[in-house]
């Protein structure tokens, strides 16, 4: 009987196409909303404390301590005040911890560059998976995300994105040689194209590599000579790659200890150092220490409450739909008692007619179930992806 | 077959009454009844067949009392011994031919759905000419195959009695006639009962007998 009340309840909602989608794609909804944003929510949150877990400290300029973290631990393209490789050193000079710098300004194919040391790659445990680690200047490493969306290899190579594009006198692109691509790590440094931090500079155009005046030919890009010093004009050509042939010629102009960085990150060698470094900081003017997962945290705290509104309109929503639901159903009934007319006088029963409703509802919901299922899957298997377009973008 | 005694029916709100002092129908009689438009034939079949009860007077068919009957025992009952060709059909759009002949037997208890009853069902169709329009849904099929699809319906559980209410109606002098020898070979060949309301009073002289209204009406003035 209850087979007999499916296939004739299937035939129905088959039938009735439109009002069966239309009460499949409501409940559908009304279903998987809620429980896909848990699903981004609780991913955007395991993402998030991990990898602020995995930075005990950083140190920045004073200001949006969430700039400088999102911009440190995630590359977010929000570039915090700038400071400089001092605060680096000054930090190792204290004997309290080390010091990774970091330079998260520029991009290349719309991938954040990052500048920094190999401690950097120590620190997160990053391997390579083909080619070889960063070895001489402009070269670089690429996340394994940055590899397979374009299709690099080590050997290729890749240009860095000018900041705006009528900067024409400013930063030239550099073309940076791929020597390697990490392992992939199922973070941020997957979406990465790590640089040593000379070679940030250099696509900043603090460090450049030009043709040698003494020996060059052409008389016309000279401006000045002396004794001790030859001056160009603008027309003298500047290297935008960076080969074996010209390695030598690039250079850095005044003390890189003034060099800029938009971060450090601070490896203290225990709890009591880093707790001693925090106090020192704490009445800095100038630069602040901030411990990453307090500011994730914080952050969360606002999501999860954004989160809670969204629940309680969804619920709303929800209670409203089910009622409608209800409503269809109901109207259906009443639609149908010419049907349900019929089926008495064939000798149905009211037990068997209020079977076959159910059925129906439960050939809907199952419908529902399915396809909800299906695009929490969906969510599911991209919730890394929709993190990052949702959070991080 | 049947036997109706002081029957007297009304509905709860309106002014029709019915009432009829006595009417007999023997087996494997062919009986149609006629008379004027609301004087109450398909409310007599609906009676007849367990649909409606009466207030007062006993309704018997094959020597059971149907109308003392709960309503559950008179539904079985009419389900088992009683095949219904209601006037407008009574089929179900979502349905094919098929599922529509089928459908008493998804719907109750009483009667089992075999592989030999689908056999049947479609040995029946073929002969009632629709044998090709089985998986047609009930849109795609003219009033004539409407009308042999719902007489399908009631004779596949090979019912003791056929009751019809307008069979014939809506349809074209030709179709009217073969819709009828249909009828009747079925109920000649399980020497079942038909009674058939009608107004086509060409058709009369096909039947064994008539009943008409407007006797019932002068007896019971009477």
């Amino acid at each position: 009987m209850i087979i007999s009340s499916l296939y004739i309840a299937w035939h129905y909602v088959v039938f009735n196409k439109v009002r069966t989608a239309t009460l499949v794609a409501c409940i559908t909804l009304i279903a998987f909303l809620p429980m896909a944003l848990q699903l981004v929510l609780t991913e955007s949150e395991r993402l998030l404390q991990s990898r602020a877990a995995d930075t005990p400290l950083l140190l920045g300029v004073r200001g949006s301590a969430l700039d400088l973290v999102m911009n440190s631990l995630y590359f977010d393209d929000e570039v915090p005040e700038i400071l400089t490789m001092q605060a680096a050193d000054e930090i190792g000079d204290t004997g309290l911890a080390y010091a990774i710098p970091l330079y998260v300004r520029f991009q290349a194919r719309k991938q954040p560059v990052v500048g920094t040391t190999i401690d950097y790659f120590d620190y997160r445990n990053l391997r390579v998976a083909k080619g070889r680690m960063l070895a001489l200047l402009g070269e670089c490493v690429i996340g394994a995300d940055v590899a397979d969306e374009y299709g690099l290899e080590p050997g290729d190579s890749i240009v860095s994105s000018p900041e705006t594009l009528f900067d024409l006198a400013g930063i030239y692109p550099l073309k940076m040689k791929i020597s390697g691509i990490l392992q992939r790590h199922h973070t941020s440094d997957d979406q990465a194209v790590f640089v040593d931090l000379k070679t940030a500079w250099i696509i900043e155009g603090l460090g450049h590599g030009h043709e040698e005046l003494n020996k060059t030919q052409d008389k016309s890009v000279i401006l000045k000579r002396s004794e001790d010093s030859v001056t160009a004009n603008a027309r003298l050509f500047q290297y935008t790659e960076i080969t074996d042939e010209n390695m030598d010629s690039f250079h850095f102009h005044g003390d890189t200890t003034i060099y800029p960085i938009t971060a450090v990150m601070v490896v203290p060698n225990d709890a009591k150092a880093g707790t001693l470094l925090r106090g020192r900081y704490l009445e800095n003017t100038q630069y602040q220490i901030v411990r990453p997962t307090d500011v994730i945290e914080g952050l969360l705290e606002n999501i999860f409450r954004i989160k809670s509104v969204i629940d309680a309109v969804i619920a709303i929503v929800g209670l409203a739909t089910i009622l409608a639901i209800f409503l269809v159903f109901a109207l259906s009934v009443r639609l149908r008692q010419r049907e349900l007319t019929t089926i008495f006088k064939l000798g149905c029963s009211r037990m068997t007619a209020v079977r076959l409703i159910l059925a129906e509802i439960v050939i809907i919901v199952l419908m529902s179930g399915i396809i909800g299922t299906g695009l929490l899957y969906v969510v599911q298997a991209n919730t890394d992806t929709l993190v990052r377009i949702l959070i991080f973008s | 077959m049947i036997e109706i005694e002081s029957l007297e029916f009304h509905y709860p709100h309106g002014e029709f009454h019915l009432s009829i002092p006595h009417m007999s129908v023997s087996q494997g009689e062919k009986v149609a009844v006629i008379g004027p438009s609301g004087s109450g034939k398909t409310t007599l079949l609906n009676l007849i067949a367990g649909i409606s009860r009466p207030q007062q007077g006993t309704v018997s068919v094959a020597d059971q009392v149907v109308s003392a009957y709960r309503d559950a025992k008179r539904r079985d009952f009419r389900i088992t011994n009683i095949g219904f060709v209601f006037q407008d059909f009574e089929l179900l759009d979502y349905l094919n031919v098929l599922d529509n002949i089928l459908h008493p037997y998804r719907i109750t208890r009483a009667l089992k759905l075999t592989p030999r009853v689908q056999q049947r069902a479609i040995e029946l169709a073929n002969g009632l000419g629709i044998g090709h329009m089985l998986k047609r849904f009930v849109g795609e099929l003219s009033q004539g195959e409407r009308q042999r699809a719902a007489i399908c319906r009631a004779l596949l559980p090979e019912p003791q009695l056929i009751l019809a209410d307008e069979a014939t109606g809506n349809l074209d002098p030709r179709n009217k006639g073969k819709i009828l020898d249909l009828l009747f070979e079925n109920v000649d060949a399980h020497d079942a009962t038909l009674l058939a309301v009608t107004h086509d009073h060409e058709l009369l002289p096909r039947f064994d007998r008539v009943i008409d209204f407007l006797d019932f009406r002068s007896e019971a003035a009477a």
